[in-house]
C-alpha cells in the first residue's frame, strides 16, 4: 500500500469508526461498567466495585446485601423461549407465502412486497393496542366467534402467552419475510424440476434441495427476528399483563421504576450473553448442515 | 407387435401472450419414439422443442392431445411419477451435494439402500468417465464434466426414455464434437432411447437415427438424417439442414424416371424422378457438396472464390441469369480464378425435386 493510499484509507474508514465507536462501543461499555458498580441508594452509581448484580441472578448472594431470585433466570429463559417460538411461528407462516410471492408476476410480486412493509407506516403502539381491542373479551374476535356460534363463552386470550406470542409474531413478520424471500426467490427453479423429474416425491423435494438451499435466509430471518425478539418489551407491556414479565420488561422496570442501573446493566449483559451464545451455536449447525455433502 | 415407446397424438399447447393473444407453441404434434431410438427433435429458437420435452417430462401439461409411454396414457402423471429423465440445458445439478450424492439421487429418493445405491452411482460415473469425481462439489467441475455428472443422474434409474435439452449447447466446438461421439455411444450401449434437442443441424446430422425437424409449433418433416439431408420436403427443411441450392424451374419433360427441368436462365438440369407433371413448377435442391468442375453440365461464371482450409467455396453465376449457385469442393486440384468461365457437373439422383410453394 503507497503512503497515499493509507490516507485514503484511513479517511475513509474514520467515520465509520467514530460512528461504531459513539452508537455502539461506548454504551457497550457503560452498561458493561455499570453492571459491576453499587448501585445508588436513590438511583444512580456509586463508583465501587460490585459483583452481587451477578450474584442475584446466578446465585451468589449472600442473603444480606442481596438476595438470590431464581425468578431472574426464570424470566430470561422465558424469554428466549417466546423469542424462539416467535422464529419458528414466523418461519412456518413465511416459508410458503415467500414461495408463492416468488412465482407471481412482477407486478403482483411488487404489490405483496409493499404490502407487507404497509405496517411500518404506523406506529408499533398504535398497532399493538388494535389488536388490544381485537383480543378483549368484548373484541371483535370474540364477538364474530360468539356471533358465529363457534364459543359460547369469551375467550380469554388477552394477558396471556398466547397473545403475547400472537403479537410478537405479528410484529415481527415482515422481518422474517424479507430476507426468506430473497433467498427464495434467487432459488433456481431447474432444480426443483430436476429433483422431480429424478423421481422425488414434492416432499422429499421440499427437504431435499429446497430447505438445504434457502438455509442463508432462514438463519438470516432467524437471527434478525430473534435478537430484537428477545428484548421486546412493548408487546408483553401491552398484551401479557402483570404476569407476562419478559427481560425487556424487567430492564426497563430496573432502569427506570426501580432505579437501580447496575442490575439493569448486569440483566442486559446476560441477556446479550446468551443471545451471542445461542447465535454461535444455531450458526455453527447452520455452517454445519450447509457443508454436509 | 409392441406398440412405440413413446407416443404423442395432435398434442397442443398455447400460452398466452402479455398483450393477451393465445399463441401456441405446440400445435398439433404428432410424434413416435421406438424403444432404443435415438430421436432428435430440430428447429429454431421458438419452434417449441423445449416445450415439447416439458410436456413429455411432465412440467408441462399440454391442452389437447394425448401422450402415451408404452401405451399407457401419462398426461395425468405428475413428473415424478414417469419413468423418464431429463437432461438439463443448464445440468441443474443440486449445488449443495456431492457429485455422488447428485448422481445417486433418484435412487436416493426411492428409497434403495445405500449399498446397492453407491454401486451404482460408481458404475454410472465409470460409464460417462468420471470415476474418480464422486467426492467433489458440482462447482468444483469444469463445464464438460458438469455435462457428464448430469447425464450420469439422469440415466442412473434406468429410465425407458431419456430426454435432452440442447444438453452440449454450453461446451465449446471441440468438446462438443467429442461429447456427440460419446453420447451415441452410451446410447447404444444403454439402449435407452433418447429425445434429444438441438438446434444445431450437424449435431442432428450426426447423432440421430431419426430427425424430427420442427417448425412453429409443428412436425414440419420427421426421418432418418439422409432422408431429411437428401429429400427435404419442403424450402424451410432444405434450408435449414445445411448449406443448400434452391432453384427455381419448370418441368419440361419426363422420360424414364428421368425429369427435364428448365431452370429460370434456360439452362437444363437433369434430375431422377418419378411423377412430376410436365409444365409443373418446382425447386430443385442441389447441395453445394454435390457439384464439381465437368465436361458437361451447368455453365457459368465464377463471381468468389472463399479458400477454407479444407474446402475451396465458390459463388458461380449461371449463364443465362437466375441467382448465384454454391459450390463447395472438397480438396480442389487447381483452384479456379475468378471471373473465370466454369462447367459444374452434377449426378442427376443426387438432385431432388419438391414443389414450388412447398
Ligand atoms: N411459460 C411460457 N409462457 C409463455 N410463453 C411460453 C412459455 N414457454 C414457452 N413459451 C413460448 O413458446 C414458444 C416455444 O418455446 P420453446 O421454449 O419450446 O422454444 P424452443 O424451440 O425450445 O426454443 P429454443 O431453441 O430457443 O430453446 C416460444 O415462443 C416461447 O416464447
Ligand atoms: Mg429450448
Amino acid at each position: 500500500m503507497t503512503h497515499r493510499q493509507r490516507v485514503q484509507l484511513f479517511l475513509l474508514l474514520t467515520p465509520v469508526t467514530v460512528f461504531l465507536g459513539v452508537f455502539f462501543l461506548i454504551p457497550l461499555g457503560t452498561i458493561a461498567v455499570y453492571s459491576l458498580l453499587t448501585p445508588g441508594l436513590y438511583g444512580g452509581v456509586e463508583w465501587s466495585f460490585y459483583h452481587w448484580n451477578y450474584g442475584r441472578i446466578f446465585g451468589w448472594a449472600d442473603g444480606i446485601t442481596e438476595v438470590f431470585e431464581p425468578v431472574y433466570l426464570h424470566i430470561l429463559l422465558r424469554s428466549l423461549g417466546l423469542a424462539a417460538a416467535t422464529v419458528a411461528i414466523c418461519l412456518v407462516l413465511c416459508y410458503p407465502v415467500a414461495f408463492w410471492v416468488a412465482g407471481l408476476a412482477p407486478r403482483w410480486r411488487m404489490l405483496f412486497l409493499f404490502l407487507i412493509t404497509l405496517p411500518f407506516f404506523a406506529s408499533l403502539i398504535v398497532r399493538l393496542y388494535a389488536w388490544l381491542l381485537l383480543l378483549k373479551p368484548s373484541g371483535l374476535l370474540n364477538t364474530v366467534l360468539m356471533g358465529l356460534g363457534v364459543i359460547t363463552e369469551p375467550l380469554d386470550i388477552l394477558y396471556t402467552p398466547v397473545a403475547v406470542i400472537l403479537g410478537m409474531v405479528y410484529i415481527f413478520l415482515p422481518f422474517m419475510f424479507l430476507p426468506l424471500f430473497a433467498s427464495i426467490d434467487t432459488l433456481d427453479r431447474s432444480l426443483i424440476e430436476a429433483s422431480g423429474d429424478l423421481g422425488a416425491r414434492p416432499v422429499q423435494t421440499l427437504l431435499k434441495v429446497v430447505l438445504p438451499m434457502t438455509v442463508p435466509g432462514i438463519v438470516a430471518g432467524g437471527v434478525i427476528v430473534f435478537i430484537p425478539a428477545v428484548g421486546n418489551f412493548i408487546v408483553p407491556d401491552v398484551l401479557g399483563g402483570a404476569k407476562g414479565l419478559m427481560t425487556g420488561n424487567l430492564i426497563e422496570q430496573q432502569f427506570l421504576s426501580s432505579r437501580n442501573w447496575p442490575f439493569g446493566s448486569a440483566l442486559a449483559m446476560v441477556i446479550m450473553a446468551l443471545v451471542l451464545g445461542v447465535l454461535l451455536v444455531f450458526s455453527n449447525r447452520a455452517r454445519r448442515a450447509g457443508g454436509r455433502t | 407387435m409392441p406398440g412405440p415407446l413413446l407416443e404423442i397424438r395432435a398434442a397442443r399447447r398455447s400460452f398466452t401472450t402479455p398483450e393477451g393473444r393465445d399463441f401456441a407453441a405446440l400445435d398439433g404434434i404428432d410424434l413416435r419414439v421406438e424403444d432404443g431410438e435415438f430421436v432428435t427433435l430440430l428447429g429454431p429458437s421458438g419452434c417449441g422443442k423445449t416445450t415439447l420435452l416439458r410436456a413429455i417430462a411432465g412440467f408441462e401439461q399440454i391442452d389437447d392431445g394425448v401422450i402415451r409411454l408404452d401405451g399407457a396414457d401419462i398426461g395425468p402423471l405428475p413428473p415424478h411419477r414417469r419413468p423418464v429423465n431429463t437432461v438439463f440445458q443448464s445440468y441443474a445439478l443440486f449445488p449443495h451435494m456431492s457429485v455422488a450424492r447428485n448422481v445417486g439421487y433418484a435412487l436416493e429418493v426411492r428409497g434403495v439402500a445405500r449399498k446397492s445405491r453407491e454401486a451404482a452411482v460408481t458404475e454410472a460415473l465409470a460409464k460417462v468417465g468420471l470415476a474418480q469425481f464422486g467426492a467433489r462439489r458440482p462447482a468444483q467441475l469444469s463445464g464438460g464434466q458438469r455435462q457428464r455428472v448430469a447425464l450420469a443422474r439422469a440415466i442412473v434409474a434406468q429410465p425407458r426414455l431419456l430426454l435432452l435439452d440442447e444438453p452440449l449447447s454450453a461446451l465449446d466446438r471441440n468438446l462438443r464434437q467429442q461429447m456427440q461421439i460419446e453420447l451415441k455411444d452410451l446410447q447404444n450401449r444403454l439402449g435407452i432411447a433418447f429425445v434429444f434437442v438441438t438446434h444445431d443441424q450437424e449435431e442432428a446430422l450426426t447423432m440421430s437415427d431419426r430427425i424430427v425437424v420442427m417448425r412453429a409449433g409443428r412436425i414440419e418433416q420427421a426421418g432418418p438424417p439422409r432422408e431429411i439431408f437428401r429429400a427435404p420436403k419442403s424450402r424451410f427443411v432444405a434450408e435449414f439442414i445445411g448449406e443448400t441450392n434452391l432453384l427455381p424451374a419448370v418441368v419440361r419433360a419426363t422420360v424414364g424416371g428421368m425429369a427435364e427441368l428448365s431452370l429460370e436462365g434456360g439452362q437444363v438440369l437433369h434430375a431422377r424422378a418419378d411423377s412430376l407433371r410436365p409444365g409443373a413448377k418446382v425447386v430443385a435442391v442441389l447441395r453445394p457438396t454435390d457439384l464439381a468442375p465437368a465436361e458437361q453440365g451447368l455453365a457459368g461464371i465464377v463471381r468468389r472464390v472463399i479458400y477454407l482450409g479444407a474446402d475451396l467455396h465458390l459463388r458461380v453465376e449461371p449463364e443465362g441469369g437466375g441467382g448465384e449457385i454454391g459450390v463447395i469442393l472438397r480438396d480442389a486440384g487447381r483452384v479456379p480464378a475468378q471471373g473465370e468461365r466454369i462447367v459444374l457437373g452434377y449426378d442427376p439422383a443426387r438432385v431432388h425435386v419438391m414443389e414450388a410453394g412447398a
